[in-house]
């Protein structure tokens, strides 16, 4: 599209207009969180607070464990997404190169989890885990997720192209196939490995559902059970504190976002 | 395709990931079913009932009214979020920095968490402290808040999906445009087509495999949702978000009916394999006459 004139104006009027639609709640956000109740409740269009109050986050951290549930967060999304790659490179190197029998059999298990999400397990995967009391623990957040079939699968795409002779000329070197998958492979696959990190640790960090229906108490809790919870605490909604512990909890992933763009964009493209 | 040097490393380096995937994913779902003829309260032993619960279910019409819910919400989700997709991949289909600041204000809605876009919009939304929720007050929709009305309710929250979710369609529309080579184009302007033809015979065609990634992952992603009704309405006012995920959790968690809950399971997860199915026809068409 290589328009000129007056119909490029009006089509990157129309862009400004979608900008300000998607930009402008998260500055609407980061300004509320600024304001005071009474700022809030008295003007509620007036965009800029009668004046800057750090109040709403010295609440938020007063009302909850900032660090700690920040800390939670980042290691149980770390873990997952560390685990998921040390289990995909072994998983997806069996199943792209070594030949055995039940090869297909097992692809075809691993295949099958990808149409079971968390929505359907997390009734019975409860129930087992209350049994053996593991419920509120960190096992239960990040062991059901620590293989992943996504992962497990995009791995073994991306070594179905590497040629087997690469991996013969290093058995003839003498590297053990643990050095092989881990030191040989593991660099090889780099990009597809990053994306899976990157997918794994976002949608993890962001998880609301799992850590909901698995943990009832503090020493497990993560930021966006805390974030949700500071709506439910107290009287009225108080609209400051909730938005300062929103930028909170959207800063990190935003963060993230503006580092990680062009890799994550292409990540999610190329699950097409 | 190697030969192993030794006949259990195929087996050593599969066993953890399979040991995770069939505890967590495959087990549970027989588990479910087994759990699903028993009435079970957590607390005291579960009871046998075979398909008492399942007949429960249709007859007291829970699951014909939690699909309905599901299905509504998912109309308004993949036509919304697939239209505007396109719309704006088309828009922004060129280089520039401008349109890559919009492109990626656009996707930033979709890294953002669940519950940070849920709390953001709830905020947004309400009649009395809401920039949109007064601004919709002035012109007389949602006089008591969209959210708190039952006839609104389902439809705001699924227009939150759309603007969390547009982003994805976008990059992926704009992933497929990328593929179509330009010497179509060219062609076609050679045969003097202009920009609306253009795009009926050469982009539309072209993307059909794209837009039926689209349609049916967003299909599939709406019919999972839950993060948003938990955080922003609990699956009311009476009931009119209640979709299928809700109401099973509000079975275990609220109710402690984990064999009911189970039965639930089992129907969704039948339902989510149906849809597949679709997602395998939709792909397999796309491929053939794109």
């Amino acid at each position: 599209m290589r328009r000129r004139g007056p119909g490029r104006w009006a089509l990157n009027a129309v862009l400004l207009v979608v900008a300000v639609l998607w930009l402008g709640p998260y500055l609407w956000m980061v300004l509320g969180s600024f304001k005071s109740l009474k700022d809030i409740m008295n003007a509620p269009m007036a965009p800029l607070p009668s004046s800057f109050q750090l109040e709403a986050y010295a609440e938020v951290f007063r009302s909850i464990p900032v660090g700690r549930y920040l800390l939670n967060t980042t290691v149980m999304a770390l873990l997952i997404a560390g685990m998921q790659i040390a289990l995909a490179l072994p998983a997806g190197y069996a199943l792209a190169k070594l030949r055995f029998v039940g090869r297909g059999g097992a692809f075809l298990a691993v295949m099958a989890c990808l149409l079971i999400p968390a929505q359907v397990t997390f009734v019975p995967v409860f129930l087992m885990l209350a049994q053996v009391g593991l419920v509120n623990t960190m096992t239960a957040l990040v062991l059901p997720f620590g293989a992943s079939a996504l992962g497990t699968f995009m791995v073994r795409q991306a070594l179905l192209s590497v040629p087997d002779e690469l991996i013969e000329a290093a058995r003839l070197d003498g590297a053990s196939e643990l050095t092989i998958v881990y030191r040989i492979l593991g660099p090889m696959l780099a990009p597809t490995l990053a994306s899976l990190f990157l997918l794994s640790f976002v949608f993890h960090w962001n998880d609301y559902f799992w850590p909901l229906v698995m943990t009832t108490d503090e020493t497990v809790r993560t930021m966006p059970l805390a974030v949700a919870l500071l709506r439910e605490q107290g009287t009225g909604v108080r609209w400051h504190i909730v938005m300062a512990g929103n930028v909170i909890l959207s800063g990190p992933a935003l963060l993230v976002f503006a580092l990680a763009q062009k890799h994550l964009l292409r990540a999610v493209a190329a699950r097409r | 395709m190697l030969r192993p040097r030794h006949r259990l490393h195929p087996y050593l380096f599969l066993a953890p990931t399979l040991a995770v995937l069939g505890l967590f994913f495959l087990f549970p779902l027989a588990l479910a079913a087994y759990r699903s003829v028993f009435r079970w309260d957590l607390l005291t032993p579960p009871r046998y009932v075979g398909l008492a619960h399942y007949e429960r279910l249709f007859a007291s019409g829970e699951i014909t009214r939690a699909l309905g819910t599901t299905v509504s919400y998912a109309i308004v989700v993949v036509i919304g979020s697939m239209v505007l997709g396109l719309l704006l991949a088309l828009a922004v289909n060129r280089t520039g920095r401008f349109v890559a600041f919009v492109r990626s204000c656009v996707f930033s809605a979709y890294v953002v968490s669940w519950v940070s876009v849920a709390l953001l919009w709830m905020w947004m939304l309400d009649a009395d402290a809401g920039l949109v929720g007064r601004a919709c007050k002035a012109i007389g929709i949602g006089e008591s808040g969209l959210l708190t009305s039952p006839e609104t309710a389902l439809y705001a929250l699924a227009g939150v999906t759309v603007w969390k979710i547009t982003g994805f369609s976008m990059v992926v529309f704009l992933a497929g445009l990328q593929d179509i080579p330009e010497e179509l184009y060219e062609a076609a302007s050679l045969d003097g087509a202009g920009p609306l033809s253009r795009f009926a015979h050469v982009t539309w065609p072209s993307l059909r495999p794209t837009t039926a990634f689209v349609g049916t992952t967003s299909l599939i992603v709406s019919f999972q949702a839950f993060d948003i009704v938990r955080v922003m309405t609990q699956g009311g006012p009476t009931h009119s978000t209640t979709v299928f995920v809700y109401a099973i959790y509000e079975h275990v968690f609220m109710n402690l009916r984990a064999g009911r809950a189970s039965a639930m399971v089992v129907v969704f997860f039948g339902v989510l394999l149906l849809l597949t199915l679709i997602q395998l026809w939709a792909w397999r068409l796309g491929r053939k006459s794109g």
